[in-house]
Formats: C-alpha cells, sequence, structure tokens
C-alpha cells in the first residue's frame, strides 16, 4: 500500500466548475495582493496537496512551531516555513477576516481568508531555518528580500500557472492512483535538478533491488546559470530508462518548486512532498539541498532520526564512484582502494565535456544520454 | 528558548520514578538529552502508528475514472 497523505488527509483546494466560475466574478471585488511566482508556484502545490495537510500559508502558530521544533502546531513533523509576505501598505487594504484575491500577473490565481497578520524577525527565520544568517547564503538572501509582514490562512485555487511540462505533471491524487494501478506496494522517490549520471543510476538501481517502483520526481524551478536546463533533464531522463530500466519499475514526472538550499530541514520537506505523492521510501543522498559548506555532507541523513513519525522511511547513501580497480561502481563502504584508481562523478567535469562538445567517458554517463545532451545547442541556461 | 517560552509550549506529564530511572540508564551514551525527549520520541512513534490504521482514502470513485483517463492519454497506464 503507498504512503498514507502527511496528517492523514490529501488536501484539495482547486476550485471546479460554476462555483469557479461564480467566484472568478466576485474576485474582482476583493482586496487584492500580487504575488511571486515562487511564491504562486507555493499556492500551487498547497492546492494540489503536495504540502499535505497545509490548507494555506502559515499562520504565526504554525511558523513559530516550525521554527523552534520543526514540527506544525498540531505536533506534525514540518520544517520548512511556508509563508506569504505582503508589505505593510499591501496589509492596510484589509483585516483579519477578510477573504482576499491573489494575483499572479493579471490573473487571479486564488482567494484566501486572512486568519492572521503577523511581524516577524528575519534573522531569526535565518538562523533557524539555515543555521545561519550569512546574507550570502541563497535562501537566506531571500528571506531578507521578503517584506516585513506575513499573512496566513486558507486558500482557494481558480487558475494554474502555466506550465510548459504539463504533459510531465502528476499530482499527488494521480501518482497514488497509478502506484497502485503498477501494483507497488513500495514506491522509492528521487528527487534531483541534473541530468543524470551513472551515479545516479546506481543509487536508483540499488533502491529498486528491494522496492517495487521508483518515482523519479526532477524539480522544476528557477536555477542558477550553469545548470542543466530542464527540457535537457527531462529529455536526459527518458533516454536513461528507455535504454536501461525496466519501464514498469519507473515513473517520470517533474514538480514545480523553488529550491531553499536548507540543507537537512529542506530534506526532511522532500520527503514529505513525496510522502504526499505516495512514496513509502526517500531517497537522500550526500549533501542533499545543500550549498556551500554551510551544512556537514551528510547532516541531511542525520536529521532523520529525529522524525520516528515522518511517516516515510529514508534510504541513506554514500556517494558511489567508478573505480578502476574494483572495475565498477562502487562506493566508500565496499571499495578497499586509494583515491587514484576512483573516478568521481563531478557535476564541473561532466559540464566542461558538455561545453567542448564531447561525450564524458562512459564509465561516467551512459553514451546514449551524453547523446541526447549533446543534441541540445543550448544545454545549460545562460 | 525563555522559561516563560518553554512553559507556554511544554507541558508536564508524570510517570513513575522506577520507569524514569530505567529511561535514565537505557538512554545514556545513545543520543538522547533527556528522559522527555526519549519518551517524546517514542510516544510520538507510537501515536503515529495507531493513526496510520484509521486513516481513509483520498480519493472519490468518480475522481479515480477521471485520474485514470488522464493517465492512459499520458501513457502511464
Amino acid at each position: 500500500m503507498v504512503a498514507r497523505p502527511h496528517g492523514g488527509r490529501l488536501v484539495n483546494k482547486v476550485v471546479k466548475d460554476s462555483r469557479r466560475e461564480r467566484m472568478l466574478r466576485e474576485v474582482e471585488e476583493l482586496p487584492r495582493i500580487h504575488i511571486d511566482r515562487n511564491t504562486a508556484v507555493d499556492l500551487e502545490n498547497i492546492a494540489h496537496g503536495i504540502y499535505s495537510p497545509l490548507i494555506g500559508f502559515m499562520t504565526r502558530e504554525d511558523f513559530e512551531s516550525v521554527l523552534d521544533f520543526m514540527r506544525l502546531s498540531n505536533d506534525l513533523p514540518w520544517t520548512m516555513p511556508i509563508v506569504l509576505d505582503v508589505s505593510r501598505e499591501d496589509a492596510e487594504s484589509f483585516d483579519e477576516g477578510d477573504l482576499i484575491a491573489i494575483y499572479a500577473g493579471e490573473t487571479p490565481l486564488a482567494t484566501m481568508v486572512v486568519e492572521d497578520i503577523y511581524a516577524y524577525d528575519k534573522k531569526e527565520y535565518a538562523r533557524k531555518v539555515f543555521k545561519t544568517d550569512d546574507p550570502r547564503h541563497p535562501g537566506v538572501a531571500k528571506v531578507y528580500n521578503k517584506e516585513d509582514l506575513l499573512i496566513g490562512g486558507p486558500v482557494e485555487l481558480l487558475n494554474q500557472l502555466p506550465n510548459e511540462y504539463e504533459r510531465y505533471t502528476l499530482r499527488p491524487i494521480e501518482t497514488r492512483v497509478l502506484f497502485r494501478e503498477r501494483g507497488w506496494r513500495t514506491v522509492v522517490g528521487f528527487q534531483t535538478r541534473n541530468a543524470p549520471h551513472i551515479g545516479h543510476e546506481y543509487i536508483q538501481k540499488t533502491s529498486l533491488a528491494f522496492i517495487d517502483g521508483l518515482f523519479i520526481n526532477p524539480v522544476i524551478g528557477r536555477k542558477k546559470p550553469g545548470d542543466f536546463r530542464d527540457d535537457v533533464i527531462l529529455k536526459a531522463y527518458e533516454t536513461l530508462i528507455a535504454n536501461y530500466y525496466p519501464k514498469k519499475s519507473v515513473v517520470l514526472s517533474i514538480v514545480r518548486y523553488e529550491m531553499k538550499y536548507a540543507g537537512p530541514r529542506e530534506a526532511i520537506h522532500h520527503a514529505i512532498m513525496r510522502k504526499n505523492f505516495g512514496c513509502t521510501h526517500f531517497i537522500v543522498g550526500r549533501d542533499h539541498a545543500g550549498v556551500g559548506n554551510y551544512y556537514g555532507p551528510y547532516e541531511a541523513q542525520e536529521i532523520f532520526n529525529e522524525f520516528p513519525d515522518l511517516g516515510i522511511t529514508p534510504l541513506f547513501f554514500r556517494e558511489f564512484f567508478y573505480c578502476r580497480k574494483c572495475n565498477g561502481i562502487v562506493h566508500e563502504k565496499i571499495c578497499p582502494h586509494k583515491e587514484d584508481v576512483r573516478l568521481r562523478f563531478s557535476g564541473t567535469m561532466i559540464r566542461r565535456y558538455i561545453m567542448e562538445g564531447k561525450a564524458p567517458p562512459k564509465e561516467v554517463i551512459r553514451p546514449e544520454v551524453a547523446e541526447t545532451i549533446l543534441s541540445f545547442e543550448k544545454p545549460f541556461v545562460e | 528558548m525563555s522559561d516563560e517560552d518553554r512553559k507556554s509550549k511544554y507541558t508536564t506529564i508524570s510517570i513513575p520514578r522506577p520507569l524514569y530511572s530505567r529511561i535514565q540508564k537505557l538512554i545514556d551514551g545513545k543520543g538522547f538529552k533527556s528522559v522527555s525527549d526519549y519518551v517524546t520520541y517514542v510516544l510520538r512513534e507510537v501515536v503515529a502508528m495507531h493513526e496510520m490504521e484509521s486513516q481513509e482514502e483520498p480519493f472519490t470513485k468518480e475522481d479515480l475514472e477521471e485520474i485514470k483517463k488522464r493517465l492512459r492519454a499520458l501513457g502511464y497506464i
């Protein structure tokens, strides 16, 4: 049986049919706020149950509980604040208890009942979530750029954001049906922001040795220059699956989400998202959701010890590499050889080959996958 | 966390003294900071197990048919 949603019930806050038409007319009369694309993606994720049991942006009680205890105010594990910031000026146009309209550009995206309007300490937010208040940390910088007030309350989604990858987008309610149709009793989730190399393949296949199904769930969203483009990642995975995976054991589908680089806390959040998709297990590798040297290499694995009631089982992996003496893909626990015979799957090295128009060594990346990547004129974000 | 903060965010339960002593010995060197930490950990595990037993399906029969239609159209099933 696939995992139960976090908190027991899959949230669905998408307004349908005739009620939607009525609400779209009424929304014109409401006080309105505008949100950026990343907050809009969070809103969609709430509405589609990816953030179950959240039914809206966090009120002060949940926000503070998440900062202090890494749990919602009802004690359920939850490590990342999901908040909606507004300027003091915007907040003057409504009061607690009001229904407001949330716009993305000119599109009315959702309505929200404002349960709570509250101030917060940005440094405290940064220190507790990111373990640093260094503005050079990309997640911290975003906190510092937020407006001064947060508003919390339940949302209802009226319109979807444009999605150029709709064909690859499955919502939790759909993956749950799909996993059941495939007859999978156990499903392992794999999060990625990269085109697959052999190290990824071995982690996934090692998991598949004792789990029924593999759910490859690339994160689609804003990326930094030099990262693989989203369409490249998807095509590369399609090639890998077509050539090297038993198709009945794998599902490839994206999730729209902006990385916060909160290391250990974010690893728990990623696991909760995949639990809501129906995964029973979640792969956590080295330096999961980390950036720079802010977190220890295996801190994102250690934090799982604090959550015996998470409801999804983490699978911890060390770094895989190719060993010339072992003549295969191995990791530190099973390879006794020295560094000079080990070939690491370095992103920088793969990028260098691709930028020169060459395929990386076949011990690092499958030739078919390299060919797919090289077929793109510009495989990297500029 | 200040004392006042702590009082508003935590509550006290009582357990027999001999049990407390057993737990104290048990957790020595195991990574738990206190008996309270251990008891909280164990209770969360037990409560989550019981909650799992009483949860319902997240979709209706009508939802199911619509979803299968889309999954077929996309080639997933």
